[in-house]
């Protein structure tokens, strides 16, 4: 299996444990899993990213070769079409968050709901939830990370049993936050299984 | 126990670049490093910090810069001891004084410094290709393809620095340093002691007064002519396929081009030398590879370094060659390439069509706006860039200053609306070019610092402030930490990580006073209308004058008060 997945957010998103989770679970699974992370300055409030391969050396995917783009943010999602193809899987939170240069007014924030029809007519495969707001559900809005990793894990790319991820998640995040996650987790298999 | 500690032999991780190289270390039976945080290297030094608490073998501090990182490290490794030391690419720069002499006196244990470059600048003000540093004091490289050879290669690299009694650079990239990958792991080394190093004098060896420095050039000249054999039958050299047409490779590129040629479905025709141990060139090799091909494509980031090797050898042994890379325009010089940029060059070279892939219509998508990395909200660098532009503004002087800044999170006072950095080469240029500006023109001058960055190369910069009468008023941004690598300690810090607290406290003011500075002021920016009064009558003054701006790095105090 050669596959890449690109997941595109916002510093203080979760994308780090995000990717954590997901490159120990298919470790795990004896998958040949590489990443690539961004570090350092980027992570102030910037774009941050991580680039998911299987099967493959290069732990980059480059314009047009996203097989899955899951998106923490929005206008990330958006800003990350040029490396997706007519094929590629799209899931997507559709909850923003607003950039600080759009809140000092100097940049405006666009009308998101005429975006995310076209990105539906554009894709075969795309998968919306309001991330935030099912994380709150499972507990605490920061969780909407494993919402995206749920819906991930279900969303047919990988046929590993939810067990095998909770699994994981149980090992990797601080205990107190473990049931939250776990749900979280669970309401994002629901939107894509 | 932390994972990287814990993990057995034959035990498999999914690491980062950066913790396969700590692991590689701790494998090898690292006693002493030393380093200055940046990144991509960041994380070995943060690492290294934690560890040493918890190992009574090792020793590891952060020191104020880079070039004493290394020295430390080498006097280590003189004593017998193996030691290591980590920096970012421009870290070696400062670091280049001791590192090129240090070649000629070498060592007795082993010693790595690893240089982590940065092609595309994600961290950095340039993409300097540290390679030619390697050529430039004439030591052994190592180059990793992934974060498994980072680790593997750490490992030999002590064994063959011992072997050579040469320091051994290992120079990584970004996308290796933050790669994250599965990496079998073997025996770390018994920590449970540190052995006591011992300094064996040799005035023939280890002080490089001209007689001596003329006899130690030889010895390294020698050792390379013995590190080229190394190179040549070195296992991290490897050579695959046959056929006409070839590659010569290294480093992250060396991914994007055996899957190219898998997904070209090229690998049974094309021949390719992935090459790891890079300097000395492993001429033999090249040319034994060279001399089977009618064409040889070199894909590399950054600087033709191997391009330029292939060149050499075949022009040296008469081999009819053509080599294609960067000077026949097929790569740039510029920016990390990218596993397509790659396959879609070699599609080309090769003679086959690329998979088609097709990207729907996007047209549709609106203006998004730009995410700028920024300062924090809350961050006090926002309050005391507010106070001082407020009182400029008061004083009718702002339109007339010139702001030289520095390295570190309030660099990114150049953004909108603050616009509060105007000029910066490199770490401590904020004084440097301070100095210069003050008598080029006849513009106020005020520059900003932040503490680390001050007792990185602030200091002798300040010196030369007071004693050559310069005009400017420097502001010392003291967060208390080295906030934008992750909070590294500074000497002058009130705020510590646990295990520090017995640390003598360098006080900024007080160093500034003893400089000789007349004028200074410490102001809390929080407490804007009195810190704004406070600064006033040195920024109406002609003189040179220190403001310190002190308040803790909001996620710093978050991040101690948790542990």
């Amino acid at each position: 299996m050669k596959l890449r997945i690109l997941v595109v957010g916002v510093g203080g998103q979760g994308i780090l444990l995000f990717s954590r989770v997901l490159g120990e679970t298919l470790l795990g699974a004896n998958i040949d899993v590489a990443m690539s992370e961004v570090h350092g300055m980027a992570q102030r409030g910037g774009v941050v990213e991580t680039n998911i391969v299987v099967g493959l050396r290069s732990p980059l995917i480059s314009e047009k070769e996203a097989d899955v783009l899951v998106g923490l943010e929005p206008v990330e999602t958006l800003r990350a079409l040029v490396r997706t193809n007519k094929n590629t899987t799209i899931i997507t939170n559709t909850e923003p968050v607003i950039p600080q240069i759009v809140k000092e007014g100097l940049a405006s924030y666009p009308d998101l709901s005429e975006a995310l029809d076209q990105l539906k007519a554009a894709y075969r495969r795309v998968y919306t939830f309001a991330g935030e707001s099912l994380a709150r559900q499972a507990g605490t809005s920061r969780a909407l990370n494993m919402v995206a990793l749920g819906a991930l894990a279900a969303s047919g790319v990988f046929s590993l049993p939810q067990k095998t991820w909770e699994n994981t998640i149980k090992r990797l995040v601080k205990p107190k936050y473990v049931e939250a996650n776990l749900k979280a987790f669970d309401l994002g298999w629901h939107i894509t299984s | 126990m932390h994972p990287i500690l814990a993990a057995d032999d034959g035990e498999t991780l999914l690491l980062l670049g950066n913790e396969a190289i700590v692991r590689g270390a701790l494998e090898a039976g690292v006693r002493i490093a030393a380093a200055y945080p940046g990144t991509p290297s960041s994380e070995i030094g943060n690492l290294l910090f934690q560890f040493q608490q918890k190992l009574p073998g090792l020793y590891f501090e952060f020191t104020t810069n880079e070039k004493i990182a290394l020295e430390v490290a080498a006097a280590a490794a003189a004593s017998g001891l193996r030691s290591l030391t980590c920096m970012k690419h421009v870290g070696l720069n400062v670091a280049a004084d001791p590192l090129v002499t240090l070649a000629y006196i070498g060592v007795r244990a082993g010693l790595v410094i690893i240089t982590a470059d940065d092609p595309s600048c994600h961290s950095s003000q340039n993409e300097q290709d540290n390679r030619y540093y390697a050529r430039l004091a004439g030591l052994p490289m190592l180059e990793p393809a992934s974060p498994q050879e980072a680790k593997d290669m750490v490992s030999y690299a002590f064994d063959l620095s011992e072997r050579l009694e040469l320091p051994v650079i290992l120079r990584t990239t970004t996308r290796v340093s933050h790669a994250r990958a599965p990496v079998k792991v073997t025996q770390m080394a018994d920590y449970s002691t540190r052995p006591q190093g011992y300094f064996e004098k040799d005035l023939k060896r280890w002080v490089p007064v001209p007689a001596v420095a003329r006899l130690r050039h030889q010895v390294l000249l020698e050792r390379m002519k013995e590190a080229t054999v190394l190179a040549d039958g070195s296992s991290f050299n490897k050579r695959m396929g046959q056929g006409p047409m070839g590659v010569i490779t290294s480093g992250v590129a060396a991914n994007y081009v055996l899957d190219a040629l898998e997904e070209l479905d090229l690998s049974s025709r094309v021949p390719v030398l992935k090459l790891g141990f890079t300097y000395p060139w492993p001429v033999g090799l090249m040319a034994d590879f060279l001399r089977r091909l009618d064409t040889c494509i070199v894909v590399e980031e950054l600087e033709p370094f191997l391009e330029e090797a292939a060149r050499v050898v075949a022009q040296e042994r008469e081999i009819k060659v053509k080599i294609l890379g960067k000077a026949s325009g097929h790569f740039p010089r510029a920016l990390e390439f990218n596993p397509r940029q790659v396959k879609l060059v070699l599609a080309e070279v090769f003679g086959v069509e690329p998979p088609p892939l097709e990207r729907p219509d996007l047209s549709w998508v609106p203006e998004l706006p730009p995410r700028p990395p920024t300062l924090c909200v809350g961050c006090p660098h926002r309050e005391t860039y507010q106070v001082v532009k407020q009182v400029l503004m008061d004083l009718g002087e702002e339109a007339n200053t010139v702001y030289p800044t520095d390295i570190g999170c309030y660099t990114l006072g150049l953004l909108p609306p603050i616009k509060m950095a105007d000029y910066l080469i490199c770490m401590g240029s904020s004084i440097g070019s301070a100095c210069g500006f003050s008598v080029a023109t006849d513009q106020r001058i005020v520059s900003f610092i932040g503490d680390s960055t001050f007792f990185h190369a602030g200091l002798s910069a300040l010196a030369n402030a007071v004693y050559n009468k310069h005009a400017f008023t420097l502001v010392i941004m003291d967060n208390e930490t080295t906030a934008m690598t992750g909070h590294q300690p500074v000497p002058s810090q009130e705020l510590r990580w646990p295990g520090l607290e017995d640390r003598p406290r360098i006080d900024i003011e007080a160093v500034v006073r003893a400089l000789g500075v007349e004028q200074v002021v410490t102001i809390n920016p929080y407490k804007k209308e009195e810190a704004r009064e406070k600064i006033k009558p040195l920024l109406k003054t002609q003189g040179l004058s220190v403001i310190i701006a002190k308040a803790p790095c909001i996620l710093y105090r978050a991040r101690v008060a948790k542990h």
